[in-house]
């Protein structure tokens, strides 16, 4: 490691081309903490989207009125909004209006703090199209099989547990694999809020060091790495879940 | 075809990282700003007393009086663009900006990315703006705390690796007195003058204070693009007539700051003009 970072600190001197996140200690102390916050973020992002999406979508069929009419509200109103205002609106409105503790520093802090408004903001906003995406995959499994499953004498919630959810995942999952890498790529706007992720690290390091160009290549880089890890992961996913005759192409 | 644009990329790059960026063969700053008949100053619209918005939303401040100068010298008309200090640089580089006066500390990094006018215009240390109550008295008290910053601010750094402060870095002051006042930080590390300017506002700062030493005592200077000989020229005799014949002194005075140290030996040192 040590030939690695004089090897930067060399580029640095020769080429102009710098690199503090390799060569100095703190820099690239920043830098891996903003890559894991990112990760952090983003995986629990990626697990709570999918959850509201499943529960969001068997809502939606549900047989009350109103439970419809608030997950087409909650869907309208995620959609219809950027996620960057909804992220101010949550941190700065909401966040201001929440129970206050008192912390170790003898400060009366709101109860969330920035990571978990991001969180929350980038979840829902996800969830909101997850929702689309799995009523377009149970849409898809024919009224057949689910009266099959209700003459066997599966509940609603059984039958969508066992029958309909796992035909329609299969049917989902490609739209699903492209809102989800969407969503990694949606973590950057945390740095509005001031969670350190790569991004918000970046822009740091670049503004002590004036190297603007590198840190530009190197987050594109980290991203594509990033989301490639998303692709590949999604792709093992569903060539395991395939049954013949049933989506994914071959 | 592949391979050229291997090539181009990284001349690209190369080109980008050592700061020769959008400074192609143009006529002169000068000729150019003549013939467009207005002045282009990247200006700060958050910074108080040093730039900021008025009630109806117009650019004022003593940056923006000292830019108003240098178009009159000009003989042309202003135009301010507002910007942060994680973007002022890239303005000036890419010709968005002919100059640029936006509270901007010397550092030997910035040198190498545009050309900085000697002499600096102004000057201004780091300290924090904390709530009474917190009790400061020195720095070392910010080890593990979360502290509010402002992106791209070079003092960040600082505050983190030598006082072990953990920065809460927002793109501008609103978000970060907003924050402040919500407690999600126990202070605001920034410049000493702003500072000033802040708590100078009774009514909304009156739990507020200043309370470490300052430190980092670092000159401003004004930018503009390398090799703008003529306007390099022009403008830095005109900071130099500013400091001598007092007009800096006055806007700090019209604007509610007291004079500074900075000021008071910058208008000594250039008497030919008092």
């Amino acid at each position: 490691m040590e030939a690695l970072y004089h090897w930067c600190r060399r580029l640095y001197d020769d080429t102009a081309i710098n690199y503090t996140i390799c060569y100095d200690p703190f820099d690239r102390a920043r830098m891996a903490h903003g890559i894991l916050t990112t990760i952090e973020l983003a995986a629990t992002c990626l697990v709570f989207s999918v959850i509201i999406g499943v529960v969001g979508a068997w809502l939606q069929g549900s047989r009350f009125v109103w439970t419809k009419r608030i997950v087409q509200g909650y869907i309208q109103f995620f959609r219809n909004t950027p996620p960057l205002v909804q992220l101010y609106f949550f941190y700065f409105a909401l966040g201001n209006l929440m129970p206050r503790s008192t912390n170790a520093y003898g400060f009366q802090e709101p109860m969330l703090d920035n990571f978990d408004w991001a969180v929350i903001a980038l979840s829902f906003f996800a969830g909101a199209f997850n929702v689309e995406i799995f009523r377009s995959g149970i849409e898809a499994v024919p009224t057949a099989t689910v009266e099959a499953a209700e003459a066997l004498g599966y509940s609603r919630l059984k039958a969508y547990m066992h029958i309909v959810l796992p035909l329609a995942f299969r049917v989902a999952l490609p739209a699903l694999n492209n809102n989800l890498v969407n969503l990694i790529k949606t973590t950057t706007i945390a740095y509005a809020i001031a969670v350190p992720e790569m991004l918000y690290v970046s822009n740091q390091i670049w503004s002590d060091n004036v190297n603007v160009p590198e840190m530009m290549i190197f987050l594109l880089l980290a991203y594509v790495g990033l989301v490639a890890l998303l692709v590949w992961g999604m792709h093992r996913w569903e060539h395991a879940m395939r049954i013949p005759g049933y989506g994914g192409g071959t | 075809m592949c391979k050229r644009l291997w090539k181009t990329s990284l001349l690209a790059f190369l080109t980008a990282a050592t700061g020769l960026v959008a400074i192609a063969s143009h006529a002169d700053a000068v000729d150019d700003i003549k013939k467009r008949g207005k002045l282009i100053v990247g200006s700060k619209a958050d910074y108080k007393p040093y730039g900021f918005r008025d009630s109806s939303g117009k650019i004022v401040g003593i940056e923006p009086d000292l830019a108003a100068h240098l178009a009159k010298k000009l003989g042309v008309k202003l135009e301010l663009v507002p910007v942060v200090s994680s973007n002022r640089m890239q303005f000036l580089q890419q010709g968005k900006i002919d100059v640029l006066l936006a509270t901007m500390s010397i550092t030997s990094d910035r040198r190498k990315v545009v050309w900085i006018l000697d002499p600096a215009y102004y000057s201004s240390g780091t300290n924090i703006l904390a709530p009474k109550k917190a009790n400061f008295t020195k720095w070392e008290d910010l080890r593990g705390k979360p502290v509010c910053g402002i992106q791209g601010a070079f003092y960040n750094k600082k505050t983190a690796e030598v006082y072990g402060a953990e920065i809460v870095a927002f793109k501008s002051t609103p978000e970060v007195y907003t924050a402040l006042k919500q407690g999600r930080c126990v202070g605001f590390v920034y410049d000493d003058s702003s500072i000033m300017g802040t708590l100078a506002d009774k009514a909304d700062w009156a739990d507020y204070e200043m309370p470490l030493p300052t430190i980092d005592e670092t000159p401003w200077g004004m930018a503009v693009r390398f090799n703008e000989y003529r306007l390099y020229g022009m403008v830095s005799e005109e900071i130099q007539k500013w400091h001598g014949n007092g007009t800096i002194l006055e806007e700090e005075k019209k604007w509610g700051v007291k004079n500074t140290p900075f000021a008071e030996e910058m208008h000594n040192k250039y008497p030919e003009w008092h």
